[in-house]
């Protein structure tokens, strides 16, 4: 395959960027390794500050997309190397099977019948899916996949029989794709830093979620759809902590700062207070990075008495026997330590670049794992610094230039 | 009047289609009521059933075909058949089989009207030829910054050329004025001397050839369209013209007056200086206290000089912190005994500049702690003291300091610029939702006549439209360099504080909007968000009674005027949301693909029994969000009533209310309109298309109150596309409310 424009990741980074540079009039290929298009933001339930649905915004992006002749993508595929230089470089990609080809209508017929529950990847496990399903309610393209692993393959096979479209080929095999492109722009995008690292956190308590997982637990489309309950119980949770600065800004573990857990937390406290009217939020903080113009979100949210604001970094978190916990911190501006008992404990995990653990053979990496940019190959959104949507978009469409530049040589 | 098309209607049985629905009657009322041949398949998006329509195509001439099936939302690639054959998609599948009773009357009425409509929408349907003039493909960028610099930099490189225009007799902007900046990568520790960067980037300018540099230069006017803009400079009294095709705004930033900070100390006190006029004295190597000029030996950095206040500037000015840091870092450089104290409210070094921090807390001069300043004064020996509370030292501190700086903030460059008409409205007009003024109309207009940047000759006003706090916006997180004006896109401090390294990126950008512009509408193409759409709106003039509607309202200042109030189209400039269709009481403005014929046509295809038990209702839903949310409650199985028909419409400020007017007279019982969420927080991707719908819906009570009719028959709801768990309770709502008030008196006439 051969296109201008190679993209490695199909999140809003990655979308952006491919979209914009196959609307300028460049042919590009999007090489996404989740089964849809959309990354992290398709597991958020809303965007800070106009608190607005990001599948709005993925709903353009997608139209966009549909209507670019000039952009192919590859859904279930990862770059495993990069050779050459700007202008010429071969990249080699291997593609998962899906299982289920383009003939899928998204009818459904198929879930019906599948005897195997598993995990549901979407939701980090909090609810189960069939083998074979439909990844979230807006998944593009729109049809189902078959986990593998879950699979029983070809013993099993009622959903074969089940599709009218025949649509469902247990036979595929894996596929090395080899692509030649002038200039690569990396969306490679972040992971939610492994909570269960953070041990002085009970990161295995099922009380102690994590920041993405309270983003699942609000969602219409969620385990709980939508209702905000604690995951040992499913009781209406009234006391929330928040332990912010989760694995970030610490030496041990994710040394910077990750830009967006402060704001995330705010918007949480938003979820929380509209659906639970008596519930008090308190949030553990080192400093409330809530920059620009986003000090109004900040405003609104400190606006609520029953959100409490703590500046003090969480030293521990113990289990209180109840399914409750107790919080230990010291609040830096009045001196004291803080124990406070409380129904769940979000931790404010860090972004951690994808490539930090999942490294890219041929790029070139910072110490903490973020791409370098160097000539045609343009790093964009987390995969070089961590950011928030818009500045990721922003950095996105500037990476689209960058890669013309090699292009018009 | 246009060719008459030859249209072919398929339909599709597959995904439980032909389960639900008797889709042999359907095909039976249509070729009767339409002479059109109406063909079954059990699975049309197979490549057998594409291939039949293929066949057809080639073998009949069809110039149009319907395809009833699946939402128009999926399988669009597989619906393609090229540029000339027009598709019309009817959603039976999620619209119909999936929603409601199989093999219900109730559900065969539903699917019959909505392949009736497809049917004469296809027909009515005109191919759109592109609007194509010769256009220009260089690019103006406004500003010799660094965000300036860097576009025109990128720009050049990409191949394109740029006029730069900068106002001051040099190139560099404020980073001219300092000494240091931050680093720009890994390991985000180590200061670069700011005129070297600087240096380098102004001879990188210079030296490229497809850089035309205007400095000392204003702009007089903008004029024309994207593609054809047309650009007057004035330079010490003499002008020049030139034809641009984009337009990259990077005005920068000016800093908040300090003299309104007298509380801390500013103007009162010789040493308190602001972190611009520290700059000047690193740059030049002294530190010296202003009122003797004795050496300075202490520091204190008040940071938050006036931000996130509401009294000065409510935001956060993103860039003091680390601009502190720096600036204490340069102190420590000059002179390795003085001690700096930097007094915060939250430090906030973002993201990777959390190195940046470590290296300042490294440094044992420089004391770092939150605090909030409660007094600054002179003690007898002529020292500043700083009193601050609130420490994390769990006291209050006092600190004796030879200079006082104080951290002032960055206001945008448009800042208190009279930039729209809808900003500051004429007396007795209504302002809008959306915008915030970012000064009283009293300072705006103050500034109406001078200071401009731009000068557009827009209809709507001289520059960029800006919302909260001046700054020329889009307000859109998805994409953040969508402004109200096409083809300018602004970068850099005119529309966010930011560090020097993020205006580079931030210039980039929309460096390669204004490229992509400039491609775009020399195909006769538009931009974002409905970008390649050829397709334009026609005014047939000749009816127009000079209302001025359709010029105050386009979000995008699209069209002007003449004299008498005749709107003056600029195609390149349209966005393609139909908001100058939906506002005309002539009905004379109409796309190719969008007519008002069209959608009358449509709406009397629409089926109106008489009797109680069948109402009908009509919903205008936002093809962007709410329709995709009907979609996605049919994916989950839920279900509403059968007596609504949903009209996909581009933006919800495309609907005309004399279709509301018609279908009420015709006999329809009820209106529903499904917009986005307006105001401060809007989420209409057309700005203000769900704000201009609900304004209009009081011309439409007076239609209502005109024909005799209950007000409550036409309601506007504001739907988000995560909202479809409330679709039914939305549809099914209306219809009780309808019900309750009893049939339309009209049906039947």
């Amino acid at each position: 395959m051969e296109a201008d424009i190679l993209v490695i990741g199909g999140g809003i980074s990655g979308l952006t960027a491919a979209i914009e540079a196959a609307e300028t009039g460049y042919s590009v290929i999007l090489v996404e390794k989740n089964p849809y298009l959309g990354g992290r933001v398709t597991q958020l339930t809303r965007y800070f500050p106009k608190i607005c649905p990001p599948y709005c915004g993925l709903e353009i992006l997608i139209k966009r997309l549909q209507n670019c002749k000039n952009l192919k993508y590859i859904t279930m595929a990862e770059v495993k190397s990069v050779s050459g230089s700007a202008g010429n470089f071969t990249v080699k990609v291997e593609k998962k099977p899906r299982f289920v080809t383009d003939a899928c209508t998204a009818c459904g017929a198929c879930v019906e019948v599948c005897p195997v529950e598993m995990p549901n990847p979407f939701n980090f496990g909090m609810d189960k899916c069939k083998a074979i399903y439909f990844p979230h309610e807006m998944a593009y393209p729109p049809i189902y996949v078959i986990d593998a692993e879950a699979c029983k393959g070809k013993e099993c096979a009622q959903c074969v029989s089940a599709c009218k479209y025949n649509a469902i080929d247990l036979d595929m095999k894996p596929e090395e794709i080899t692509i030649n492109a002038k200039a690569i722009i990396v969306a490679t995008g972040w992971n939610p830093y492994d909570k269960s690292k953070l041990t002085n956190l009970l990161p295995d308590h099922p009380n102690v979620i994590t920041n993405m997982m309270m983003e699942r637990l609000a969602s219409p489309n969620g385990p709980t759809k939508g209702k905000i309950v604690r995951p040992s119980d499913g009781k209406e949770p009234k006391t929330i902590a928040f332990v912010q600065c989760a694995g970030s800004r610490d030496e041990n573990h994710l040394p910077f700062c990750s830009a967006v857990c402060c704001l995330a937390s705010m918007k949480h406290a938003l979820y929380i207070r509209e659906q639970i009217p008596d519930a008090k939020v308190y949030i553990f903080y080192i400093d409330l990075r809530a920059y620009g113009r986003y000090e109004d979100f900040f405003q609104k949210v400190a606006s609520d008495e029953n959100v409490q604001f703590i500046k003090g970094k969480v030293a521990k978190i113990e289990d209180a026997g109840n399914g409750n916990l107790i919080v230990h911190a010291e609040d830096t501006s009045t001196g004291k330590k803080v124990s406070m008992e409380v129904e769940m404990v979000v931790l404010a995990t860090g972004m951690q670049p994808s490539t930090a653990v999942q490294k890219i053979e041929g790029l070139e990496y910072d110490e903490f794992g973020f791409v370098v940019e160097k000539e045609g190959i343009i790093p964009c959104g987390v995969a070089r610094k961590p950011a928030d949507v818009a500045t990721s978009n922003q950095d996105a469409t500037g990476a689209v230039l960058k890669a013309i530049q090699v292009i018009r040589g | 009047m246009a060719e008459e098309k030859k249209v072919a209607v398929y339909i599709c049985k597959g995904c439980g289609i032909g389960d639900a629905i008797d889709v042999e009657k359907i095909k039976e009322a249509v070729e009767n009521e339409y002479k059109v041949p109406v063909k079954i398949h059990d699975a049309l998006c197979g490549s057998d059933g594409v291939n039949l329509i293929k066949n057809d195509i080639s073998s009949e001439g069809l110039t149009a075909v319907v395809i009833a099936a699946c939402s128009p939302r999926v399988k669009k690639e597989v619906f393609d058949f090229g540029e000339n054959v027009f598709v019309e998609r009817v959603n039976l599948r999620e619209g119909v089989a999936w929603t409601h009773e199989p093999n219900d009357e109730n559900t065969q009425m539903m699917a019959e009207d909505y392949v009736k409509m497809g049917v004469v929408k296809a027909q009515k349907a005109e191919f759109p030829e592109p609007y194509i003039e010769e256009t220009s493909k260089d690019i103006l960028v406004v500003g010799g910054g660094v965000t300036g610099l860097t576009a025109a930099i990128e720009i050049a490189k990409a191949g394109y050329n740029v006029y730069l225009v900068e106002k001051e007799p040099e190139l560099g902007g404020w980073v001219r004025k300092f000494a240091k900046i931050l680093p720009g990568k890994q390991p985000y520790r180590e200061l670069k001397d700011a005129s070297a960067y600087l240096e380098e980037k102004v001879k990188e300018v210079e030296s490229n050839s497809r850089i035309k540099i205007y400095t000392s230069t204003k702009i007089k006017s903008i004029s024309g369209q994207p593609g054809m803009f047309d650009v007057i400079v004035s330079k010490n009294g003499s002008e020049e013209q030139f034809r641009v095709g984009a337009i990259v705004v990077a005005t920068g930033w000016k800093p908040y007056d300090a003299s309104k900070l007298e509380n801390l100390g500013y103007g009162k006190f010789a040493n308190v200086i602001t972190n611009i006029e520290l700059e000047q004295m690193l740059k030049e190597g002294k530190l010296t206290r202003p009122s003797d000029g004795k050496p300075v030996k202490n520091v204190a950095f008040i940071l938050c000089a006036g931000q996130r206040d509401p009294e000065h500037i409510p935001y956060c000015s993103t860039v003091c912190c680390l601009t502190s840091l720096k600036e204490a870092l340069c102190i420590r450089e000059l002179d390795k005994d003085a001690n700096v104290y930097i007094f915060y409210r939250d430090m906030r070094t973002v993201g990777i500049y959390e190195e940046f921090y470590k290296r300042a807390q490294e440094d044992e001069g420089i004391f770092l702690t939150k605090g909030e300043v409660k007094g600054i004064y002179e003690d007898e020996y002529g020292d500043l003291v700083v009193e601050v509370t609130n420490t994390l030292l769990g006291e209050d501190v006092k600190v004796r300091a030879d200079l006082v700086v104080l951290a002032t903030g960055m206001l945008s460059s448009m800042y208190g610029l009279y930039t729209t008409k809808e900003e500051y409205p004429e007396e007795g007009e209504p302002p809008y939702k959306h915008i915030k003024p970012a000064v009283p109309k009293e300072v705006a207009f103050a500034n109406k006549d001078k200071e401009w940047i731009l000068n557009l000759q827009y209809r709507q006003g001289p520059e960029l439209p800006t919302l909260r706090y001046g700054m020329p916006d889009s307000h859109y997180i998805c994409f953040p360099y969508e402004s109200r004006r096409t083809g300018i896109y602004a970068a850099g401090c005119v529309r966010a504080p930011m560090t020097v390294r993020d205006c580079e990126i931030d210039a980039r950008g929309a460096a390669l909007k204004a490229i992509q512009c400039v491609e775009l509408v020399a195909q006769g193409k538009t931009t974002f968000p409905r970008t390649g759409d050829i397709d334009y709106p026609n005014f047939f003039l000749q009816r127009c009674t000079q209302c001025k509607r359709c010029t105050e309202e386009c979000p995008f200042g699209a069209l002007d005027e003449d004299e008498k109030g005749t709107p003056q189209p600029n195609p390149l400039r349209c966005r393609r949301c139909g908001i100058c269709f939906g506002a005309c009481p002539e009905k004379i403005i109409s796309f190719k693909q969008y007519s008002v014929d069209m959608i009358s046509s449509m709406l009397k295809a629409v089926s109106v029994p008489e009797g109680e038990d069948k109402p009908r209702i009509i919903v205008f839903a936002c093809e962007n969000d709410a329709y995709p949310a009907i979609d996605m409650a049919a994916k989950n199985g839920l279900k509403f009533n059968p007596f609504v028909r949903i009209i996909p419409v581009r933006c919800l400020g495309s609907v005309n209310v004399v279709f509301i007017a018609d279908s009420l007279s015709r006999g329809i019982d009820g209106i529903l309109l499904l917009g986005c969420k307006f105001g401060e927080d809007y989420q209409c991707h057309f700005i203000r298309g769900s704000e201009l719908a609900n304004r209009r819906m009081e011309n439409v009570q007076e239609t209502l109150q005109r024909l005799f009719l209950e007000p409550e028959r036409v309601k506007l709801l504001e739907v988000e596309i995560s909202d479809w768990p409330k679709i039914p309770e939305i549809l099914d709502g209306f219809v009780e409310e309808i019900k309750k008030i009893g049939p339309n008196p009209y049906k039947g006439f």
